[in-house]
């Protein structure tokens, strides 16, 4: 038992075609050879133990598995044989499933994916994202009005977040919080802990937007309230621009981000909720595709903001080195989105 | 295999075709709600279990969770501390995807109870459809899990309440539509379907030839059809000798004949390959008689 466990199986011969009286089993019989062998040939795929194919087998495997299609479709038509019926429709499913399967490693997705294919399915949301960038834009407008008209507002809205920033504080104890800290102790937890909780908030406001959008679009409302409450609060203290550079070096990537993940909830409830000519499963899992590679994008860059966050804010000082930094990383991904160009999938069908 | 548990109807709804690319229309049973949640769940008391027993090697070389909290201090629960977070992060997003990714299309839960994920239609199952699948999970699954956990005891309030039937949206989408989707597969354009294993059985007429011992004429042959032959094939392959004994009476009632003391399974062997024969031959012709009571061939 143990010796095969490392040993290929060997394929046992059937017995004499001959002794078989049914014309059915002596079809059967005459093809178990060949079924046998690609079951072992899918077994091995399935392990995905590659290098255990032989060339000969894997060679073989598309026309064994044609085989076995033609064979079933001869024996549902001439043989009653329910076990062989029942073995054969499991072998044929199995193989489908390894010769459709996908067609692309993971390296090789990831490299066709950074090298355009995620810059193009960006390109595809541009409404998305302009309806998203607005829906921000007005969020943080709304969160800078509520509290210019009522300080109460800051509390509601950034609640627990708040940290210190709050509006009664003087100008010193805010202009505290946006320091950095002298060495880089302790900043590596913080920037998993910011990633972590950062790519959590993106992917669920992607996932909410399969209810039609309107929790995306609300998640997207309340957090950019939050930003227009406290740019309210340094902004009275006189500290707007620090604040402003403050939050740009990791912000102006974190809000890349969480614009994408928005902009890619909306596009799911927008193409359910006008599926237009296609019908609304088909839509819905065409807006899935496209999105979950702007997902995977969202997660990147938001691995980015946490180290910038994390490393970058905290040891940079200077406002003007913080705001440079932001912009550039802005620029950088603007001009990515905007010139990555995907080269035709080689083995799309 | 789950024939033999649910009622056949049941089954017979979660059929499924598609046809291949060569033509052939392949049939699929499309995962019942029990085998998902069972895999779910199995899935998620492996992540719980291997997440306990890390918890115990930590503390058993000294370290315990809550000294995490203070770890900005020292370099080394520093490091522990980030590749926890790392870990839970990844836990939560990339086993499903990872596992699902693989050329099994399932993950150790799903396996266990026969089901994989599948590309809905004819298409290509693509990375990005089970990215997209399994990013809708965070809102199926773990945040009503958690929201769950964190409302036990307190009191949920207005918005409480508001907040679960909102997230049981999510979590009973599979109860309403004929394919058991989640909201995730809908969105991915996957489904779950079964993938039952046969091992290939022997021939069955390769058993001495018996024709010279039982002859069967045609009036004999003609009472039964498909569904018994197929009935008597898995009676022979379970080779109980109570059962045969049963059926050799019922068949000798139905033809009129008496039955012998002899070998029961030399005469269900007989007659299974003489039935088997003609019917085999009638299709040949495109004559096919469904059961008994179909009065074809």
């Amino acid at each position: 038992m143990a010796l095969a466990l490392f040993r290929k199986a060997e394929i046992e011969a059937p017995p004499d075609v001959e002794a078989a009286s049914l014309r059915s089993d002596r079809f059967r019989l005459e093809r178990e050879t060949d079924w046998r062998r690609l079951e072992a040939i899918v077994e091995a795929l399935e392990r995905n133990r590659l290098r255990r194919i032989s060339d000969d087998d894997l060679l073989a495997l598309p026309v064994l598995y044609r085989q076995a299609v033609s064979s079933l479709a001869v024996a549902r038509e001439t043989s009653l044989d329910a076990a062989t019926l029942a073995y054969l429709e499991g072998l044929v499913r199995r193989a489908w499933f390894q010769v459709y399967g996908p067609r692309t490693s993971f390296g090789a997705w990831l490299r066709r994916f950074l090298t355009g294919g995620w810059s193009a399915a960006v390109r595809t949301l541009w409404l998305d994202l302009c309806i998203a960038a607005a829906v921000m834009v007005a969020g943080t407008l709304a969160g800078w009005l509520l509290v210019a008209r009522d300080p109460e507002w800051y509390y509601a809205l950034v609640g627990e977040a708040a940290q210190g920033r709050t509006p009664g504080a003087g100008r010193e104890a805010l202009a505290e919080t946006l320091k950095g800290t002298a060495s880089g102790e302790g900043l590596t937890v913080f920037a998993a802990y910011l990633f972590s909780n950062n790519s959590g908030v993106t992917i669920m406001a992607f996932a909410l937007g399969f209810a039609f959008g309107i929790p995306t679009l609300l998640l997207l409302i309340h957090n950019t309230a939050m930003l227009g409450a406290m740019l309210w609060v340094f902004a009275e203290a006189g500290l707007g621009w620090e604040f402003a550079a403050w939050l740009s070096i990791h912000g102006t990537t974190e809000f890349g981000a969480i614009l994408l993940g928005g902009a890619a909830g909306i596009h799911i409830g927008r193409s359910m909720a006008f599926p237009g000519e296609r019908a609304v499963l088909a839509a819905a899992s065409e807006a899935g595709r496209l999105t979950a590679q702007v997902m995977v994008g969202a997660v990147l860059m938001l691995i980015v903001a946490g180290l910038l966050e994390g490393y970058g804010r905290q040891l940079i000082e200077e406002p003007l080195a913080r705001g440079a930094v932001g912009g550039t990383m802005l620029v950088f991904w603007i001009a990515y989105f905007l010139l990555g160009r995907a080269r035709p999938a080689p083995h799309e069908t | 295999m789950t024939a033999a548990i649910a009622p056949q109807s049941a089954v017979a709804a979660r059929r499924r075709e598609l046809v291949t690319p060569e033509g052939l229309a392949l049939p699929f049973t499309v995962a019942s709600r029990g085998a998902r949640a069972g895999a779910l769940i199995l899935d998620l008391t492996l992540i719980f279990v291997g997440f306990t027993v890390l918890f115990f090697l930590l503390l058993a070389m000294g370290l315990g969770v809550f000294d995490l909290a203070n770890a900005e201090r020292i370099p080394a629960l520093e490091f522990i501390a980030v590749v926890m977070i790392l870990l839970v992060f990844l836990t939560r997003y990339g086993y499903f995807l990872a596992f699902e990714l693989g050329p099994r299309g399932a993950t150790p839960g799903k396996r266990a109870l026969g089901i994989r994920v599948a590309a809905r239609g004819e298409g290509r199952l693509t990375a990005e459809a089970i990215i997209a699948r399994n990013l809708m999970r965070d809102v199926e699954v773990f945040i009503p899990t958690m929201f769950l956990l964190s409302g036990m005891g307190s009191d949920f309030g207005v918005a409480g309440l508001a907040a679960s039937a909102w997230l049981m949206v999510f979590v009973l989408f599979p109860c309403f539509n004929r394919d058991n989707l989640r909201a995730g597969d809908l969105v991915a354009g996957t489904w779950v379907v079964e993938t039952p294993r046969h091992k290939l059985a022997q021939a069955m007429s390769i058993a001495p030839d018996r024709t010279a011992t039982y002859r069967f004429g045609e009036a004999e042959l003609s009472v039964y059809g498909e569904h018994e032959l197929q009935v008597l094939e898995g009676v022979l392959r379970q080779n109980n000798r109570v059962a045969q004994r049963q059926v050799v009476e019922a068949i000798c009632r139905k033809i009129g004949w008496e039955p012998g003391t002899g070998d029961d399974r030399a005469f269900l062997e007989a007659f299974y390959a003489a039935l088997r024969a003609r019917l085999e031959q009638n299709m040949r012709f495109g004559k096919r008689k469904r059961d008994k009571y179909d009065a074809q061939g």
